[in-house]
């Protein structure tokens, strides 16, 4: 039985497979495991930007899929959209307006009309995400996730350790900033 | 009366032979432990059906079933909830394993697993994999709200080979 508790550490660490934004060199790496269609993932998502606002240059962000299909019918959809996006190039753009659209989720054609905007092939998209060409890609991520301790979504991991608190701005920049956050206590008092 | 102040006697450990027990899982189907002698077993006791958050500890298992019968392993949820509620509960999230209702007498066989917890009357959040001989190999009483998540059972499942 545990006796002092341990956050689970990341058991696939962050590489070249992953979509990352920010230095690669970057002092601090969040890791979100996410599902499209989760409506906590949605909630998440402007806190990750502001995030990013806030720490700059000093963050490295990661995002893995971990769709929970049985609870989320498009959050595989959504997921092998992305990832066939990220083959031409434009994860982040796509996964971006995933989250921005998630009542769209389920009507095709809308997201076909942004991939075309972006000038995507959207017939290739379309094609790839019928033949599940991702799949196990999406697949490698949700089991990394299992074994790492994500246990639903949205989970981050903070330098490789599960961050167990609220998903919010205030609470993620200390911890993500140990030492500017306690700089800041020392001099208010 | 005095009953309830009883500290719940300790989970059952690793080495431990696995106690029988037989529970309704639909209203006219009972599963039996002894009924899968021969594979391994992941029991999941749980506190209550419809857990309130979106990705709850039972349709992860759901989920992560390819993973479990790599292993030939059969998972069964166990909690306090009657038969009609698992139904939906199951039907709702999907799930592709069985629940078992540990309803009458309530929390028999939690209590039997030093698992049951008399301030709320429901099963805490424990897990327990037994081996194909009945035998207890790994066991966790998880912290309230905790989701103990699959990694554990895996891992116990791993070492079973």
């Amino acid at each position: 039985m545990p006796e002092t508790y341990e956050p689970p550490r990341l058991t696939l660490p962050v590489g070249e497979r992953d979509h990352s934004e920010g230095p690669l060199d970057a002092p601090v790496v969040l890791v979100e495991y996410g599902d499209y269609q989760c409506p906590y993932c949605g909630a998440a998502y402007p806190v990750v930007k502001r995030l990013q606002k806030e720490l700059g240059s000093t963050l490295r962000f990661v995002f893995r899929n971990f769709p929970i299909t049985n609870a989320h019918p498009q959050a595989e959809w959504a997921a092998e959209t992305a990832e066939a996006a990220a083959a031409e190039g434009k994860f982040w753009e796509v996964h971006d307006y995933l989250y921005e659209n998630q009542r769209f989720l389920g009507d095709a054609e809308h997201f076909a009309r942004y991939e075309a905007k972006l000038k995507l092939d959207v017939a290739k998209i379309a094609r790839e995400v019928a033949q599940h060409a991702f799949s196990s890609r999406i697949e490698e991520d949700f089991l990394s996730g299992v074994r790492s301790g994500v246990n639903g979504t949205p989970t981050f991991f903070i330098n490789g350790s599960r961050y167990d608190g609220p998903p919010e701005v205030q609470p993620m920049l200390e911890a993500l900033t140990p030492g500017r956050g306690a700089d800041r206590r020392k001099s208010r008092s | 009366m005095s009953k309830s102040s009883d500290p719940r006697s300790p989970i059952l450990a690793a080495g431990a032979k696995a106690p029988n027990f037989r529970l309704k899982t639909t209203p006219d189907q009972t599963v039996a432990l002894e009924d899968f002698l021969g594979r391994p077993v992941v029991l999941a006791f749980y506190p209550a059906d419809w857990s309130p958050v979106c990705s709850d500890q039972m349709g992860l298992y759901a989920q992560v079933m390819p993973e479990f019968k790599k292993f030939d392993a059969e998972i069964l949820g166990i909690s306090v909830d009657g038969i009609w509620t698992h139904l939906a509960f199951a039907k709702d999230r999907k799930l592709n394993f069985p629940l078992l209702s540990d309803f009458e007498p309530k929390g028999a066989v939690s209590r039997l697993y030093g698992v049951y917890e008399t301030s709320t009357g429901e099963s805490a959040r424990a897990l327990f994999v037994i081996d194909k001989h009945g035998v207890i190999r790994w066991s966790l009483l998880s912290p309230d709200g905790v989701n103990p998540g699959a990694d554990g059972i895996l891992t116990a499942l791993e070492h079973l080979r």
